[in-house]
């Protein structure tokens, strides 16, 4: 299936590669080099390219390309799903996927491409299980390393990939026994000029932190499930039990995983929380344009907004900004046109707004249409969608866990146009 | 190409030296001769480090120097020639050495074959292929889950038309699909899918029904009702057929996006017409992000044009000006797909907001999305068009280029009206300066000059002034827009045509030259050119059909939805043909198990009885299935609701996929096995000094573990620990004398235990024996020709695999108990309990 895996940095380097079958020579990557080019932005880089001979499907994740060739038919998302895999693996293991952390891991995530994939094949490609074979590097841990001559290969296979429940290890051991879960709801909206909702979603997940002992059989159910318009599970979760009770019923992987990722439809009226009153204007003549921004509360349910980030693409032709905020710090990137407005937390009280003047290329025709707002923000204890979960029950296990859930809600893609 | 070149005849040298040498210059991307010739001098010398640090003692220097070989690997470089070097630590006892000696091991052994020590894919190759598909065949029966996914792998790759293979495990592969792993998924519900067009007929039939009822009214033949229907040939869905819609169905809500793909390309090629809308949801799911959006697009695109089903999610696939313009695009098409009478005023609306955009291959997409609405649906065509020729007046060029060029083709689906908007195309024309504009209102003109009679000449004259200076399209046009007004008005314009075919005769492109030259023949009286003359006007202006605006994503429907051949609309190497749906459908009998289901229920598990009764002191047995040897385990117990279910681990001992296809009590021992607790079938209430008998199969997987269960009631639990007997684990199996001594041949060495006994003379009867042996193991007396030999044999329930117990008398009544099997373990606990029975007895 994938012959071969090559990786990329944004300036066209290959600075890894392993090959599962017969080696391909990376001149192969010409193909894509050519259709990088012509892309201009790496976003727009085709993800599946055919050669006289390959293959070529690639994603683009944290600045690198993952381009694997492939040989012979396969479904390309099976090779998508792969290869973000893999980079979530790398995430996962090194806190973040990028061109350094790989080149100086280079042995531990050659080992981690020979578990993942057998022959072209996905073979193990839950974090659980590699971590049994495969021990992410820690500073402690290579420090005892060199000093004992110890290595990060685990010694005994991993017992788990061998039973039902592949998701999970064998002989799980904890003194304390703890189970958190996170629901994190983003907010996807797109606001009008007016400051009407054109359209708004919300895209939630479930988070698990869960460090039981043994084989906990876990059931966790919901206040009002049917606020849920979409959903999709790890595959540790009965389906069955779902779609009959509502119910989250799962044997759960040791330690972190996304339980559940749901969608919530605009039709279920999703809460605005903030509402941006704003002017941006160009004038016809002249240099100059104008920008007052101010952000209040609408839709908080009592709660604080926090992180509050305004972000905004500028035309081409904004030179510099002149602004004064009364509330937080703001910066304008003179290359990538990008004004960042860092407000913090919202106080109701006193609305923090950002004015002043834009200096613009003289001679430059008006732009014909003002840049939008995006919005970031975050609530705390507040799962906007409503939804609540009630009760997690354990059964299989005689100890009583120590349980906790807690609520976030952040702005997802949520964008104000103007 | 220098380096091509030396490559190999470095590589042949085999010197550390061109190794690494050709291995910096193969890169493509390197940076810079200077820096590669830097690298080049200092990797020379490590390599040699590499070689002494492999051939030291000390272990850490060899990993350190394993890991540096493998950094050279990932990097592409050569380390070939380090082999020699390397394989001598294939044996160290050094758990991470040895893997990165494998690492390195799997690089090169095929390209140095002489000096690897074991190359696997030698061994692969030895295989013939009809081994190979023997081999699938064995595995493709086994009921793991662990098997399935990879073992479809296998067969995909090498017999993928041996669709017979699948029969028989049909139905068992479509009860596993829920617990494979996810990769596995993919690859099963794909082939199942191509299997499915063979075996299956048509739903798509209009006289179709779905009703599940139906299934069962097909069963119900005393009914005349029925009876009736029958006749009309009523299309009833084959059971095996709904087997694997529904349970594929569940797996729309995986994680895994490739799983929900396969899941969709099935409905969309198995499932009745009104039943694929189930699908939409999670496909929505995949567009919505941005990951999967590209790929997941193309294989959705038949899906979005069917009636009603993206609809709801239309907004959904809202443009953010921080989308990259491949993502712009593709929800615009999207949107564009979703346009109907109903939503297409909201879809103009918020198209006006992308005109406006800052990236303007997006806004020119959008007027062409506008164009492709406004001829879709016909209700909005006057509303786009005026809407498009606004925009002429846009500031940018690059939007009112692309509305003339849609405008354009929009007059030309309704020529009747609309000179007006031609006349001003005309006064904007001065100020146009992209080509293509140019040459579409151009064209436009010479179309339909008869309605702007008076303008069309005047934008010859103009053109006559600047043909020189215009790009190649604008001359042609040009020539063109001559041609026809020279034919419908050649008192105004046979001066400018004269001229203009002047200047095209000496232009320095020769397509402009022919064509000048052709259409001067055509249209200029002359005694060669008499016939095709004639028909000049018929010719030039012929009524032209209109252009269809459509979408490049378009005819797609001859690959399987969701594969690499239908995402790129090319047949792909490997890409298997899904067929057409058979006529007739083939028996559907073949897919029957040969042995009734319950039946190998009993014959696959050792069988017990749990008793529940209420006496003063209420109790429970079991007992095994033969009552000649009866387990019984007694324990005191309170009942009023009885819950059964497993304390922890879960046994894995209750093997799911052959309970799976039962009725009621089967379907209660999956339950018990994924969910519990478990509410047992006699649950509802028991009188006291009532009891209650239920039997129930466990596979114990050939071990003798003990299953554990909670029998619990409202009040208390109590804990239940059944282990069977290792002569439970057996089946008896009938053989002649001669299979016998064939197979225990087969099984000697490792798999053969046998112990010397002293029986006393009385017991040698072989009455006796058998009665003994017969108590201890399930087994079945195999027919022996000596009087000395006895022989049994059977079967582990769980795997088949096969038991032989073989008692030879000696003299002075001493024997030699033999057993061969796979199952070592059993073997030992078995002759143990043989021994103990027959000794005693």
């Amino acid at each position: 299936m994938i012959h071969s895996l090559f990786l990329i940095n944004h300036t066209g380097d290959i600075f890894l590669e392993k090959h599962w079958k017969s080696v391909i020579s990376r001149s192969v990557c010409d193909y894509f080099f050519e259709a990088k080019e012509k892309a201009e932005d790496p976003e727009n880089v085709p993800p599946v390219l055919y050669t006289p001979h390959h293959y070529l499907v690639s994603i683009y994740r944290g600045k690198l390309f993952f381009l694997s060739v492939i040989q012979t038919e396969v479904s390309p998302l099976f090779v998508i799903e792969f290869l973000h895999r893999v980079a979530d693996i790398f995430q996962d293991y090194f806190g973040e996927c990028s061109e350094a952390v790989i080149k100086d891991n280079v042995v531990i995530v050659y080992a981690l491409l020979e578990e993942m994939l057998d022959n072209g094949f996905p073979l193990a490609t839950e974090s659980n299980v590699l971590k049994e074979m495969i021990r992410p590097p820690t500073i402690l841990r290579s420090v005892v390393n060199t000093l004992t001559g110890g290595s990060n290969v685990g010694d005994t296979l991993p017992a788990g990939q061998l039973s039902n429940i592949p998701w999970r290890r064998a002989g799980v051991k904890y003194t304390n026994n703890e189970a958190y879960f996170d629901v994190i709801e983003e907010i996807d909206a797109i606001v009008d000029k007016s400051g009407t909702t054109v359209f708004a979603e919300i895209q939630g997940v479930i988070e698990a932190c869960v460090r039981l002992t043994g084989m906990p059989d876990l059931t966790l159910s919901f206040m009002n499930p049917r606020l849920l318009d979409d959903v999709s599970f790890h595959p540790c979760v009965r389906f069955k039990r779902w779609e009959s009770e509502r119910v989250l019923s799962f044997i759960p992987p040791d330690g972190n995983f996304r339980l559940m990722s749901y969608h919530v439809s605009s039709q279920n009226l999703v809460a605005i929380p903030v509402y941006v009153k704003q002017n941006i204007s160009f004038l016809e003549t002249g240099a100059c344009g104008r920008l007052d921004i101010t952000i209040g509360p609408k839709q908080t349910m009592g709660k604080m907004v926090e992180g509050l980030k305004v972000t905004i693409h500028m035309p081409k032709m904004v030179l510099s900004v002149n602004l004064t905020a009364t509330q937080g710090t703001h910066t304008y990137d003179l290359t990538a046109k990008v004004l960042v407005w860092d407000v913090g937390k919202l106080n109701p009280q006193k609305l923090p707004n950002l004015r002043g003047s834009l200096s613009m290329q003289s001679g430059a025709p008006k732009p014909e249409d003002n840049p939008s707002i995006n919005m970031d923000l975050k609530i705390q204890q507040l799962a906007i969608s409503g939804l609540k979960v009630s009760r997690l029950d354990m059964h299989g296990e005689k100890y009583k866990p120590f349980k906790g859930v807690k609520y976030l809600t952040k702005a997802g893609k949520f964008q104000v146009r103007t | 190409d220098l380096s091509n070149s030396h490559f190999p005849l470095y590589n042949d040298q085999g010197s550390a030296e061109a190794a690494v040498e050709a291995g910096q210059e193969t890169t493509p991307t390197s940076s810079g001769s200077g820096a590669a010739f830097g690298l080049f001098s200092t990797d020379f010398k490590k390599n040699e480090d590499l070689k002494e640090m492999l051939e030291s003692n000390k272990e850490s220097l060899k990993l350190e120097a394993m890991k540096r070989i493998v950094g050279l690997i990932s990097k592409g470089k050569n380390a070939s020639e380090l082999f020699p070097a390397v394989v001598k630590n294939v044996a160290s006892k050094n758990i991470e050495l040895k893997k990165l000696v494998y690492v390195y091991l799997v690089r090169y052994a095929e390209e140095q074959q002489d000096l690897a020590l074991l190359s696997i894919s030698t061994f692969q190759r030895a295989l013939k292929k009809e081994q190979l598909i023997e081999v699938i065949e064995k595995l493709l029966k086994d009921k793991s889950t662990l098997v399935a996914g990879s073992v479809v792998v296998a067969f995909e790759e090498v017999c993928p038309d041996r669709i017979d293979l699948i029969h028989k495990n049909f139905r068992k592969l479509c009860n596993l699909l829920v617990d494979v792993e996810e990769w596995g998924q993919v690859v099963i519900i794909n082939m199942l899918t191509r299997y499915a067009r063979t075996q299956f007929t048509s739903p798509w039939r209009e006289d179709a029904m779905f009703d599940e009822n139906n299934e069962k009214a097909f069963y119900d033949s005393d009914s005349e009702e029925k009876k009736g229907q029958a006749d009309v040939k009523t299309y009833i869905m084959d059971p095996d057929h709904r087997l694997l819609l529904r349970n594929t169905k569940p797996l729309l809500q995986s994680r895994n996006t490739a799983v929900v793909m396969a899941v969709a390309q099935l409905y969309w090629h198995l499932a009745p017409k009104h039943e694929v809308s189930i699908v939409t949801k999670s496909l929505v799911r995949l567009l919505r992000s941005h990951r999967y959006i590209v790929v997941a697009f193309k294989h959705c695109y038949n899906l979005l044009s069917k009636q009603g089903m993206f609809e709801p999610y239309m907004k959904s696939f809202y443009v953010r000006s921080t989308d990259s313009t491949h993502i712009k695009t593709l929800k615009l098409e999207i949107l564009t797909n979703l346009a109907n009478e109903a939503n297409i005023s909201t879809i103009l609306r918020e198209f006006q907001t992308y005109v406006k955009s800052q990236d303007k291959a997006f806004a020119a997409a959008t007027i062409q999305a506008i164009g492709r609405c406004a001829t879709n649906i016909s209700e909005v065509t006057d509303t786009c068009l005026n809407g498009l020729v606004l925009l002429l007046s846009n500031r940018d060029e690059s939007v009112v280029a692309e509305s003339v060029v849609v405008i354009k083709k929009l007059l030309q689906t309704q020529p009747n009206q609309h000179s007006d908007i031609i006349s001003h195309m005309a006064k904007l024309f001065d100020n146009i300066t992209v080509p293509m504009a140019r040459a579409s209102i151009l064209w436009l003109m010479g179309e339909y000059c008869e309605r702007v009679p008076k303008i069309a000449p005047d934008v010859l004259r103009k053109m006559a002034k600047t043909f020189t200076v215009e790009e190649d399209i604008v001359k042609l046009q040009t020539v063109n827009l001559a041609a026809k007004l020279f034919l419908t008005n050649s008192k105004q314009t046979k001066l400018l045509t004269q001229y203009i075919l002047n200047l095209g005769k000496y232009d320095q492109n020769y397509d402009i030259r022919d064509r000048t030259r052709f259409i001067r023949q055509l249209i200029v009286p002359s005694e060669k050119s008499s016939t095709l003359n004639k028909y000049a006007r018929r010719i030039l202006l012929a009524s032209k059909p209109a252009p269809v605006l459509e979408s490049a994503f378009k005819d797609r429907d001859r690959f399987q939805l969701g594969t690499l051949s239908h995402s790129l609309n090319i047949k792909t190497s490997g890409y298997q043909e899904l067929s057409e749906w058979p006529a007739v459908a083939p028996d559907p009998s073949v897919r029957n198990v040969e042995v009734i289901e319950p039946v190998k229920f009993l014959l696959k598990s050792a069988l017990f009885q749990l008793q529940v009764s209420f006496t003063e002191k209420p109790s429970y047995s079991c007992s095994f299935g033969n009552a000649t040897r009866k387990t019984q385990v007694v324990k005191m117990l309170v009942c009023s609701t009885l819950l059964l279910r497993p304390t922890p681990p879960p046994p894995p001992l209750i093997c799911s996929p052959f309970t799976a296809s039962f009725p009621t009590l089967h379907t209660a021992l999956l339950s018990f096995t994924f969910s519990s607790p478990f509410i047992f079938p006699f649950s509802e209430r028991l009188e006291p000094r009532a009891s209650v008998t239920v039997s129930m199969g466990i596979d114990f997987s050939d071990s003798t573990q003990a299953a554990n269960f909670q029998l619990c009631t409202k009040e208390d639990q109590f804990s239940v620990s059944i282990q069977p007997a290792v002569g439970e684990l057996l089946m008896p199996s009938t053989m002649t004398e001669a299979d016998f001594c064939k197979e225990q041949k087969k099984l000697l060495g490792m798999n053969e235990t046998s112990a010397t006994i002293t029986m006393t003379t009385a017991n040698t009867s072989s009455q006796t024996i058998n009665k003994q042996v017969l108590s201890v193991a399930n087994v079945g007396v195999a027919p022996s020709s000596q009087n000395n030999f006895h022989r049994f044999a059977g079967r582990t329930v769980s795997s088949g695999a096969l038991v032989l117990v073989s008692l030879e008398l000696k003299e002075s009544s001493s024997a030699l108990l033999t057993i061969n099997t796979e199952k070592s373990i059993m073997a030992s606990m078995l002759l143990q309990d043989l021994k103990q029975a027959l000794t005693e007895a």
